[in-house]
């Protein structure tokens, strides 16, 4: 087995009483695309967020050579992990072109920042042609487009993604999805967080099912797609 | 025809032109215009200072006079009787700045996982204990000299310039206030330069960030903590500096200067000009300053005039004039007189 670029043993997440992730262990390898599905409250976020050091957990992060527990969350995008926040997470108020620039905030490489924002339009054409709008006053999709933009500007070598399709109206689920598909087309590994479990399935390789704070299934997607429980519980079969 | 260019070029000279000639205009009217006026612009520098905290960073903060408090004390402390130390100013404004600057590390540290109506209790609470200390170190060893405050505090001095007498050069008097505008203008100009740098800096994108998403500021590597830090401290250098100039005009500090009114007085500055906008909120501060006492100027002799004697005393009539300014604007430009444009498109958006 190849070396995980990501792997999580053992993590907890507490929100002062209460056990919000219980204890799970799982790994990422390089350019593999998998998913985290579950109902809501699962803990699939909490655990998004403790792998992006945004709140506090126990066990063990092992990224690439190294563990990050204690790696301050503005650190991680330097080395490569970048975080695609639930709810979109955009700078409503700052342009498409503006919130590009952010997310390349680390960098010093003014030539190999306009390259990637030429790459990122080139990925979203969409966003081109809104490059000079308000962030704010763009569709749900295209904020979601624009968070994936902004957080690529980084050039991670691991994209978090947390419920792309939060709030999205299908076709744009759909065109979010595409936009999902290219980027791992180009190699990128990526740990996706959803509700819509078909969806994910469909782009992933691999999955964990997550509830109540524990994994109680990780299978390659076909079989998860196949499995019984799968089914019922999140397929709605 | 001009290019845009040059109009504003031309329009920049008009205006330093009229500002240079302005004390000496202000002055036919009576000196006491001129202290008005410098009155005017150490309000500008706070709401400028106060801006870089509540108006590019987005952190509310209800105690902003403790700063210049600190700054005031400083000065007062270094240069007077009390301790019988005569620093030069130009110690002391710097060393006032710092001591600020170290208070607003000192308040910002525990308060930065606060947001909103969190942070501003706490902030108000830190204005108040400063005040308070300042009211009651006089025990067991007078520091502050408690409420009686400070006095005979020196003015500052250039060579063998006083500024706190009168000088006749090529002609015209300039008295001591009029030194003290010149004064205050430089350093106002460079605080708007200094701001406006700040402002299109990484450091004012990285603010606008944090304003914006906390989360996502964070994801996309700013260290939220140090920069939330840095407008603290910045805000209450500029906060430090502003109280510094005060004791020495004034010549005179005491705690009763420093009351939670003045905070709100000065945020009310930065929210009617239009947070964010730095030309806004000298305008909002400019504002706020002078219609008081235009009002001082004209309401009792008009109602001396009209009715045989004084009916509403101008005090009462400021708070009224203030309540209605910021009822209609809120009411009819919510982001302020004269908005930051990030600001106004979100007001735009919420409307739409």
């Amino acid at each position: 087995m190849a070396l995980a670029l990501l792997e999580a043993l053992n993590l907890h997440v507490r929100y002062g009483g209460i056990s919000a992730v219980k204890g799970i262990s799982f790994a990422v390898e390089e350019n593999e695309i998998v998913c985290l599905i579950g109902a809501n409250g699962a803990g699939k976020t909490s655990t998004l967020k403790a792998l992006a050091r945004m709140i506090p957990s126990s066990g063990e992060i092992h990224y690439r050579t190294e563990r990050i527990e204690a790696v301050p969350s503005h650190d991680l995008i330097g080395r490569g992990l970048a975080l695609v926040p639930e709810g979109r997470g955009i700078f409503a108020r700052l342009t498409v072109a503006e919130n590009l620039a952010m997310g390349a905030y680390h960098r010093r490489d003014a030539t190999g920042i306009a390259d990637d924002v030429e790459r990122v339009f080139a990925l979203l054409p969409r966003l081109k042609e809104r490059k000079a709008q308000v962030a704010g006053t763009l569709s749900g999709g295209e904020q979601q487009m624009l968070a994936i933009g902004r957080a690529l500007m980084g050039r991670p070598k691991l994209l978090l993604l947390d419920e792309p399709s939060m709030g999205l109206a299908p076709l744009m689920v759909e065109k979010v999805f595409e936009v999902i598909r290219a980027v791992a087309a180009e190699g990128m590994t990526i740990l996706l967080v959803e509700q819509n479990a078909r969806l994910a399935l469909e782009v992933c390789s691999r999955g964990y099912v997550m509830e109540s704070g524990l994994i109680t299934l990780a299978d390659n997607s076909a079989a998860l797609l196949a499995d019984s429980r799968v089914r019922a519980a999140y397929l709605g079969e | 025809m001009m290019n845009m260019a040059m109009r504003e070029k031309l329009g920049l000279a008009l205006i330093a032109v009229a500002l240079v000639a302005l004390p000496f205009v202000l002055a036919s009217a009576g000196t006491a215009w001129v202290r008005i006026t410098n009155f005017a612009v150490l309000f500008v520098l706070l709401s400028l200072g106060l801006n870089i905290v509540v108006g590019f960073a987005g952190l509310l903060d209800l105690g902003y006079v403790a700063f210049y408090a600190v700054g005031a004390y400083v000065y007062a402390l270094l240069a007077s009787p009390h301790f019988g130390l005569h620093l030069p100013f130009w110690v002391i404004l710097p060393l006032g700045a710092a001591v600020a600057c170290l208070a607003g590390v000192i308040l910002g540290a525990p308060t930065l996982r606060l947001r909103g109506d969190y942070l501003a209790i706490v902030t108000l609470g830190f204005g108040e204990i400063v005040r308070i200390f300042m009211n009651n170190l006089s025990a067991p060893v007078n520091l502050t000299n408690g409420p009686k405050g400070i006095s005979r505090i020196d003015s500052f001095q250039i060579g063998p310039v006083n500024f706190a007498g009168s000088d006749t050069f090529a002609g015209l008097v300039f008295s001591g206030p009029i030194k003290y505008y010149y004064l205050l203008m430089l350093v106002l100009l460079a605080v708007i330069v200094v701001n406006r740098r700040l402002q299109d800096s990484r450091i004012g994108r990285a603010w606008v960030a944090i304003r914006e998403d906390e989360i996502a500021a964070k994801a996309s590597g700013i260290n939220t903590r140090n920069i939330k830090l840095l407008a603290f401290a910045m805000g209450a250098s500029f906060g430090g500096i502003a109280g510094g100039m005060f004791a020495a005009i004034q010549g005179f500090v005491s705690p009763e200067s420093f009351v939670l009114n003045e905070s709100i007085m000065v945020l009310a500055m930065v929210v009617l000009g239009g947070m964010g906008n730095i030309w806004g909120v000298i305008a909002g501060a400019m504002l706020l300053s002078f219609v008081p006492e235009l009002l001082r100027y004209t309401v009792e002799p008009a109602q001396r005039a009209l009715f045989g004697k004084l009916l509403v005393d101008p005090e009462v009539l400021r708070m009224l004039v203030f309540g209605a300014a910021l009822v209609l604007t809120m009411r009819f430009r919510p982001a302020g007189l004269w908005p930051e444009t990030r600001h106004r498109r979100e007001m735009n958006e919420n409307r739409a």
